[in-house]
């Protein structure tokens, strides 16, 4: 999650909400909008529904805030909440569209996108809203199993053994459904990537 | 042992998560010093990595925030936590 939640005291910010100051609560999730946003988006595939649910996330969080345990930190709560909201909504839906065959194959080989070099693309390219467009798309069409690894994992930076504890399953099943999301991700954005970003980039403007 | 292409992208999230075993990790190196295809495939997976890790990959829509913390207003009207001292007190 980010960064700027990390050199705040959130147990003494909990303790306090919870002897009544609710109103520390909007500060206390301030830093986490956007990565349960993200996350419901992820999951969800829809704008509308997304912020829905990223919402519904925060209330539940707030009425529940007495059955937090500081065992974990606040924010993989949180994001615990939000995978349970998302995945109850996609259930709700019943979304006839079922995952393609890959996700029944797991035992299967992966193969990548093969290139024989890669140029670097900076961060600052996320900039444009055709990366951005390219990624999320990219994100959304994982298969279910997949997204929702890859987003505990490689979005919210939870650690392997926290992702496979709030997705209920065993840490080896994390880190294939893992393999397999990153390669899906990177045969699919590799050659889509090296297409839109211009070749001749690092010359210098004449 | 030498390994072939494909058995190198096995390990690649290993890899990039390094957990993979000491002598696993020594076999993948010594294949990607000289394959540059599979050196590209681990650069790639990792660059895309970095990229949809960035927070600005989904943005909040406009509105979001405000519209949240009013309902979050109107949540805290009147809304306090039962005493965890006294637990069976506080039913309403």
């Amino acid at each position: 999650m980010t960064a700027s939640s990390e050199n705040r005291d959130e147990s003494q910010m909990i303790a306090s909400i919870l002897a009544g100051n609710t109103h520390e609560f909007h500060r206390l999730i301030q830093p986490y909008e956007r990565s349960v946003y993200s996350m419901a988006l992820s999951m969800l595939q829809n704008e509308a529904d997304a912020e829905d649910a990223a919402q519904e996330a925060f209330l539940k969080a707030f009425r529940n805030l007495e059955k937090f345990r500081g065992e974990a930190k606040f924010s993989t709560w949180l994001i615990s909440i939000t995978l349970n909201e998302a995945r109850s909504r996609l259930r709700q839906k019943k979304t006839a569209k079922t995952d393609s065959l890959d996700e029944l194959n797991e035992g299967g080989h992966m193969s990548p996108a093969l290139l024989r070099d890669w140029r670097e693309i900076p961060s600052a390219a996320l900039e444009r809203q055709e990366v951005r467009l390219l990624l999320q798309d990219a994100i959304t069409d994982l298969p279910h199993i997949y997204r929702e690894v890859f987003v505990l994992r490689d979005m919210e930076d939870l650690s392997v053994n926290q992702s496979a504890e709030a997705l209920g399953i065993s840490v080896a099943a994390t880190k294939v459904r893992l393999h397999r999301a990153r390669l899906m991700l990177q045969k699919k954005l590799a050659p889509q990537l090296k297409q839109v970003m211009p070749k001749k980039r690092w010359l210098p403007w004449f | 042992m030498v390994l072939e292409c494909k058995h190198v992208w096995e390990h690649i999230s290993g890899y990039l998560d390094g957990t993979l075993d000491a002598a696993v990790l020594e076999d993948v190196q010594k294949h990607l010093e000289h394959c540059e295809i599979c050196s590209a495939i681990l650069d790639s997976t990792r660059n895309i990595l970095i990229l949809t890790a960035d927070e600005r990959v989904f943005e909040l829509p406009l509105g979001f925030s405000e519209w949240l913390h009013a309902r979050l207003e109107a949540e805290m009207q009147g809304f306090t936590y039962r005493p965890s001292e006294t637990t069976d007190a506080g039913d309403t």
